[in-house]
């Protein structure tokens, strides 16, 4: 009984490992891939278009609305020790080190992962991946590729507009609700927000741009039979993907502002 | 010439083929028969090195398949899928003209669609096809549309899967001349899976039949009529009765 269940678990841990190492190989297959030609500009721009371009709504409502709520709270913390002039700063700092890049990476998470996982799981279990390869393409350089390399691209563009975005949130909720004086609530931004603040949230939304595509194309390629096995695709995608992009946030954030 | 030799496969417990030896000389029609799931589709990914065989040897024309540079070996080779496998993001003359549009064989755009419009009326479809997206063809037409892709590049070889399944017997006849012309006429060879014994007997030079994941049998299409070999008598005549069990 006990020993059926450390069995179990020992065979989920290799499990994992395994999944892990198959993961890491295809990460390294897709830089391999990335400065090999040939390289399928036209499904570049395609991918750009639909990975960035059509995120933008979802992208520029998160924040938005969290730039909004941000300022609330922070205007009602504020108030315990009466500074409620911070708002401003605090807003912009926020929006661009943190909740721009990670809400961001999250709503392009859920977009873009699944449609990924979803479309080239699908590709797999009709035999679409394989006619690709006797039509001598490689999936990797014609799937893969364009779609890792546009999500990188993309990201940091889709968060350096819902940074603006998220700030004007919290510059409308100031200005109408909490008193504050318009040109004043500018000033007080720019005054504090440093370049390093914005340009950290980009490298950020670069990373997971990454993760994100590579972790949709990976579970696609590796999708399971019929149409139960794209279903369990999109959703580990989803999850897998999401999860990431909270670690390797951590890991970043330690990285850049810990010295 | 395609050689195989003791090829099997297992996908977890289940052994798929269990030592396959199977010899298709250049420019011959080779047509592969056997029950439903017993691994004939495996057979053809395996040479096409789609799925790796867990053992065996697989050589065209004397070389290890394995072993060979990877582009150069399938630029010889034309597939067309049992399910048609159309990408379904670009239209039908894309499809069919997908080689002609990207890599070593890449030429102008119009050229390409003139070709893929030639292609697809061999196989009996109309240009007016040409624009519209796989999903909004009918299964046969995609089939079709399939085998107009496998021949675009005028390969060397050629791989059928279930070429005339899904198709009105008239079309099935047009698809059978068509297989036997390329082979005749481009001199490729050709290797057919099929269910439809008049295909058989339309499109084979030789026959091999595949059951137990080895080929039980195999030789000139004229003599499978003749052969006392039990399984290819219970196949051909398609009875019950005999040592394949029709309840699986
Ligand atoms: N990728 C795979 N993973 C697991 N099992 C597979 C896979 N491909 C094929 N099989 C199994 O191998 C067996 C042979 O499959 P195959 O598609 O070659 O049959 P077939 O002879 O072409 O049958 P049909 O005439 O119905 O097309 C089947 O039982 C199938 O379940
Ligand atoms: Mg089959």
């Amino acid at each position: 009984m006990i020993s059926a269940s450390l069995a179990g678990l020992g065979r989920a841990s290799l499990g994992l490992i395994a999944g892990v190492g198959r993961a890491v190989i295809f990460a390294a297959q897709t830089l391999v891939a990335l400065i090999r030609p040939p390289f399928y500009l036209k499904e570049f721009l395609q991918a750009l278009l639909t990975i960035g371009y059509f995120s933008l709504p979802v992208v520029g409502l998160t924040a938005l609305f969290t730039g909004a709520a941000l300022a609330l709270q922070i205007y009602a913390g504020g108030a315990r020790f009466s500074a409620e002039q911070v708002v401003p700063s605090i807003v912009a700092i926020g929006m661009t080190r943190e909740l721009g890049p990670v809400l961001g990476g999250l709503m392009v998470a859920a977009r873009v992962a699944s449609s990924i996982a979803a479309e080239i799981g699908t590709m797999k279990v009709t035999e679409q991946i394989d006619a690709l390869v006797t039509l001598s393409t490689d999936p990797m350089r014609y799937l893969t590729v364009p779609r890792v390399l546009a999500a990188t691209l993309a990201v940091p563009v889709l968060v350096g507009v819902g940074d603006a975005i998220g700030i004007f949130g919290g510059y409308l909720v100031g200005v109408t609700r909490l008193g504050f004086n318009p040109a004043n609530y500018l000033q007080n931004t720019v005054d504090f927000l440093e370049f390093w603040d914005v340009g950290s949230g980009l490298v950020k939304g670069a990373v997971f741009g990454f993760l994100v595509a590579l972790v949709g194309c990976y579970y696609g390629m590796n999708s399971g039979r019929g149409a139960q096995g794209v279903g369990r695709a999109t959703k580990s995608a989803v999850v897998t993907a999401s999860v990431m992009i909270l670690a390797s946030n951590y890991i970043l954030t330690e990285a850049f502002f810990t010295s | 010439m395609i050689e195989l030799q003791g090829v099997h496969k297992s996908f977890g417990p289940k052994k798929v083929l269990r030592g396959v030896d199977l010899k298709i000389d250049s420019g011959e029609s080779m047509v592969i028969i056997g029950g439903s799931g017993t691994g004939k589709s495996v057979t053809l990914k395996c040479v096409l090195g789609l799925i790796a065989p867990d053992a065996g040897r697989i050589a065209l024309d004397g070389q290890n398949v394995a072993k060979q540079d990877r582009d150069a070996f399938l630029a010889k080779f034309g597939m067309l899928f049992q399910g048609g496998a159309l990408f379904d993001s670009m239209p039908v003359w894309q499809n069919v003209a997908f080689r002609l549009l990207r890599g070593s064989l890449k030429r102008p755009k119009s050229e390409a669609r003139e070709i893929a419009i030639e292609k697809l009326r061999r196989v009996g479809l109309t240009p007016d096809v040409a624009d519209l997206f796989p999903a909004e063809l009918s299964g046969g037409m995609q089939k079709r549309v399939g085998l107009a892709r496998a021949i675009a590049a005028d390969p060397q070889v050629i791989f059928f899967d279930e070429p005339t399944t899904g198709l009105d017997p008239i079309m099935a006849g047009v698809i059978n001349d068509l297989i036997r012309e390329i082979v005749v006429e481009m001199g490729a060879t050709a290797m057919t899976i099929t269910h439809d014994m008049s295909s058989v007997r339309a499109i084979a030079d030789k026959v091999a039949m595949l059951h137990d994941g080895v080929i039980k049998w195999s030789g000139p299409v004229a003599e499978m009529d003749t052969t006392p070999d039990p399984y290819v008598r219970q196949f051909v005549s398609g009875v019950a009765e005999g040592p394949i069990e029709a309840v699986r």
